[in-house]
């Protein structure tokens, strides 16, 4: 019974850093890439074209 | 008993704070200094392509337009536009931490299951992210020189993020799926989104030549390579370090 308990501690503290990182880096990719807000665009413009994002 | 009690007894918060400090340290460092790298390879191989689309695209030259024209324009040097470049710099370095961030939670999840990833192991990694999220949107949505005619913006975004989630997980079983099955999933994947087809304009009115046009694809392609190559072997390197780290404090 305890090391059950143990186990799935573990394994729930294993994956929700994991999902809360992957949120976070698709979120910042989601405003270098995607974002079309015109200061965001043309500050991020040439990394767009250049990274293979759609761009205009 | 009471030394199991003890052991199950560290709650699940400082466990989770060391594995997304791990995490978001590793990535940062990998995301930082392949994007810092790959910021200079595409100022030096791709933006002079870029600058020289851009020359097309406002209408400063003109090619088929009666006089030939050099291929060989005067173009912007590196320090002549530094604001421009050092917003490249930093929003590259960003993105490719936006990539890390992705990369090295991945590489937790496989590390749990068993699997090994060493920084060797990170370069495999990093080439199957550039499939899923280069080649893959790349193959049919070719990285775009300024100038070229595309469809709606949204309706491409749409079929990028489609076709870059599609192609991760494809990478996922081809790596980690282990039978037949895991191999004829990820081909339908990976083939799919180029079946159904991205959204594409209806005319084509880009000014641009041909051979800029190409060599920006090329370069688009050989730079992301490279980067996610970089990418991939500096996650796992400090992914293993930082877990090194962890563990002689433990």
């Amino acid at each position: 019974m305890t090391t059950k308990t143990l186990t799935s501690t573990t394994s729930v503290s294993s994956i929700i850093p994991a999902l809360f990182a992957v949120v976070l880096g698709l979120g910042i990719i989601t405003v270098t890439g995607h974002v079309q807000a015109s200061t965001l665009h043309d500050a991020a413009h040439d990394v767009r074209h250049a990274t293979g994002f759609p761009c205009h | 008993m009471m030394r199991h009690m003890t052991c199950a007894m560290p709650p699940a918060f400082p466990a989770t704070k060391t594995m997304l400090t791990r995490i978001l340290t590793s990535a940062l460092f990998a995301g930082a200094a392949a994007g810092l790298i790959v910021a200079l390879l595409q100022l030096f191989f791709v933006q002079p392509v870029l600058l020289h689309a851009e020359l097309y695209e406002t209408g400063a030259l003109v090619h088929f337009g009666g006089d030939p024209v050099s291929a060989h324009p005067e173009l912007p040097g590196l320090f002549d536009e530094p604001m421009r470049n050092l917003l490249s710099i930093l929003f590259t370095m960003l993105t490719y931490t936006g990539y890390a961030l992705v990369l090295v939670a991945l590489m937790s999840q496989a590390e749990r299951q068993g699997h090994v990833v060493t920084a060797r192991h990170g370069i495999i990694w990093g080439i199957a992210g550039f499939v899923a999220f280069h080649f893959a949107p790349g193959f049919t949505l070719a990285p775009e020189v300024p100038g070229v005619a595309a469809a709606d913006v949204g309706a491409r975004q749409i079929w990028w993020v489609a076709t870059v989630a599609t192609a991760g997980i494809a990478m996922w079983l081809i790596a980690f799926g282990g039978n037949l099955v895991s191999y004829v999933v990820p081909a339908l994947l990976l083939i799919a989104p180029h079946v159904i087809g991205a959204p594409e304009p209806d005319t084509f009115t880009g000014p641009v030549p041909t051979e800029i046009g190409a060599l920006f694809a090329a370069r688009a392609f050989g730079i992301g390579m490279a980067a996610w190559v970089l990418l991939g072997a500096f996650a796992a390197y400090f992914w293993q370090t930082e877990s090194a780290r962890d563990a002689a404090a433990a």
